[in-house]
């Protein structure tokens, strides 16, 4: 059974004098354990469909369903919390709150869906040395590296463990050796975890990685191959 | 952990804090040192008042009240009084003979108030007696330093209260001194109606001049024995026009007064509020107007609080937008601005009430001293140095206003906040921060 599917997904932008169609019908399935990157030009309509995967931006036509559920017939509060018990994200620029240590920032999203105080720090320990970051634990972004921030983004986006990640071109804003650090961490959490990673990148090394590429161009998929 | 971020986050930008802080610390402080200042300016003029001129509760006879005929007195007042000293509340009681009058001198004359009093009785009661004369301020005036001298001089120029006094002894005010332009042992004489309602007239010998802080009660009030006056008007010794009785606790006014009321149905029993309703309902107003001062000044903070969250929201957009996507709600997104507002607000004021707190402590100590405008402020009742104060109930009513106007100043930047649409907040770029 897929975990995603989207049925005639469409966001047209309706701001200015001409509208644009930033998604045009996309169709398609993701299944648990993928590990997909979306690539395409700017512009192409990677982001919004992401945001609209991940319930952040509602289309303007079409379903989304994940694990059999249409997001979008949910209520805001509904989506905010199928969020953040289902989704993962991880941003372009990591988004840590910089006034809390990187433990703090994994805690956080368990403190948000209520979890023991016990429990939280054991899946926060596990999930910091799971991305190599055990000694940096109570360390604040700002002591931390680029590659190091986004680890740490990695471990919150797999704290409330989710059925899947959404990584908005994680890399980005990494040097050569943290993005190759980062794509081990992410591809030995898929294949040991099974954990389903949905990327949009237009980084060749990610795109080497993914085991699925899913090429969009003007809101439309014009490839999707499965290596 | 919603509560520890936004403690931290109320750090994060600590110059901004700090001037935040200072804004609200300064502005309380102002706020709680003038308000101690208009309130222990009330305080030492209601208590100058009970203590010199009306006491805390009076008795009289209803038509007294109405038109102060000599005719209109309490019978038995020697037993009336006697019962009031048991009341286990009731500090002293005095009698008073109390009619209106001229009085007159070879140069002048002027209306007055004139009391009849038993002078030790009285001294229990009201101040008057340790208000004959301003003896350092006259002896500096005339440059007399030696204490014997001062002693002699004194009691030749302001006399006594009613000590070693021959017959139709009289205590008056400076002010009215100066009007009618008498000194010690000068002679007034004294008109007013005999208990048959025909005029008669006495001469009296001043052997005191006192001096309160209410020129106005110095005009127009004067104090003779009640024996004298008795033998001049013909009144009965048993009768009085006022009872007046001071209390242990002015608190206890309205309880004592209605056992009063109670005992004696036939009489008017008025508390210090009802004799002077001026000042009852200056303590009224006061409480409110001191709320109302401290309410201006918070609402000018709140706007500049307004400010500094906004600015805070705007600069954390894409850490909002964060919070939201990873499953922060609405709610919690409101209350993490509202708390940092709250700390924000809640810092200043701790700062603002103990600064406010040490300088009143000290400030009402030593006194302001206003000798420089004593002319204008005894006019009105007021005495020349002032003594803040202020009472703890205040400092809990300014930390709840302060905490509310946290709450207030935090809706409008947390409602900003909360119309952030993640998936856009979270790609806002500077360039796009203005318009975002």
């Amino acid at each position: 059974m897929s975990i995603i599917e989207t049925k005639k997904l469409k966001k047209i932008y309706d701001d200015s004098h001409v509208p644009v169609k930033a998604v045009d019908g996309i169709d398609i399935t993701f299944e648990k354990g993928e590990f997909a990157a979306i690539v395409g030009p700017s512009g192409s309509g990677k982001t919004t469909f992401l945001n609209m995967l991940g319930g952040l931006d509602n289309p303007t036509e079409g379903e989304i369903i994940i694990d059999g559920i249409n997001i979008w017939d949910m209520k805001s509060r509904k989506i905010t919390d199928f969020r953040m018990n289902n989704i993962g994200f991880v941003f372009q620029a990591y988004n840590l709150i910089p006034v809390l240590t990187a433990k703090e920032n994994v805690e956080f999203i368990m403190h948000l869906q209520g979890k023991s105080k016990a429990e939280r720090h054991k899946r926060t320990r596990e999930l910091l040395e799971n991305v190599g970051l055990g000694d940096r634990m109570d360390s604040r972004p700002n002591k931390l590296s680029g590659g190091q921030q986004q680890r740490v983004a990695v471990a919150r986006a797999l704290a409330s463990k989710p059925k899947f990640i959404l990584a908005d071109e994680p890399t980005a804003n990494l040097d050569s050796k943290s993005t190759a650090t980062l794509l081990d961490i992410m591809e030995r959490l898929n294949e040991e975890e099974n954990i389903t990673f949905i990327f949009s990148t237009h980084d060749a090394r990610v795109v080497k990685k993914a085991r699925r590429v899913i090429t969009l161009e003007d809101g439309v998929v014009i490839s999707d191959e499965v290596k | 952990m919603i509560w520890s971020i936004a403690w931290k986050n109320v750090w994060r930008s600590k110059l901004r804090s700090l001037v935040v802080m200072t804004a609200v610390t300064l502005g309380l402080f102002a706020g709680i040192f003038s308000s101690a200042l208009m309130n222990g300016m009330m305080e030492q003029r209601i208590k100058a008042a009970i203590s010199n001129e009306i006491s805390s509760i009076q008795l009289h006879k209803p038509k007294y009240l109405e038109n102060k005929e000599i005719q209109f007195c309490i019978n038995n007042a020697d037993s009336v009084v006697a019962n009031i000293e048991k009341n286990p509340e009731v500090k002293a009681v005095s009698k008073r003979i109390k009619l209106t009058g001229m009085a007159k001198t070879a140069r002048t004359g002027t209306g007055i108030i004139i009391y009849g009093i038993d002078p030790e009785k009285e001294k229990n009661v009201t101040a008057i007696y340790s208000k004959i004369c301003d003896s350092t301020s006259l002896a500096e005036k005339r440059h007399i330093t030696d204490p014997s001298v001062i002693h002699n001089y004194l009691k030749d120029s302001c006399g006594t209260y009613f000590e070693n006094a021959r017959s139709n002894p009289i205590v008056i005010g400076q002010k009215l001194a100066k009007k009618l332009k008498v000194r010690i042992r000068s002679k007034i004489v004294i008109s007013l109606q005999r208990v048959d309602g025909t005029p008669t007239e006495g001469a009296f010998r001043v052997i005191g001049i006192y001096k309160t802080n209410n020129t106005m009660f110095d005009e127009i009030n004067i104090f003779v024995r009640s024996k004298d006056l008795e033998n001049l008007t013909g009144l009965d010794s048993t009768k009085a026009h006022e009872i007046a009785i001071l209390l242990n606790d002015n608190e206890k006014c309205k309880e004592v007064e209605k056992t009063l009321q109670s005992a004696y149905p036939l009489l008017n029993v008025m508390t210090w509020q009802e004799i002077q309703p001026d000042l009852g309902m200056m303590t009224e107003y006061m409480n409110v107007m001191l709320y109302v001062f401290i309410i201006i000044i918070l609402l000018a903070l709140g706007f500049g609080i307004v400010n500094t969250m906004l600015m805070v929201v705007l600069e954390r957009i894409k850490e909002l937008g964060m919070l939201m996507a990873v499953g922060m709600n609405r709610s919690r997104v409101f209350k993490m601005i509202m708390l940092e507002t709250i700390f924000l607000s809640i810092c200043g004021a701790i700062l603002g009430m103990i600064i406010s707190s040490i300088v009143i402590d000290y400030v009402a100590d030593k006194g302001i001293d206003l000798t420089k405008w004593v002319g204008g402020l005894e006019a009105i009742g007021y005495e020349a140095v002032l003594y803040p104060s202020i009472n703890l109930t205040f400092y809990f009513g300014v930390a709840i206003l302060v905490v509310l106007t946290g709450i207030l100043a935090s809706i409008y930047p947390a409602i900003k906040a909360l119309r952030l649409n993640p998936a856009e907040a979270v790609n806002c770029y500077i360039v796009k921060l203005l318009y975002c």
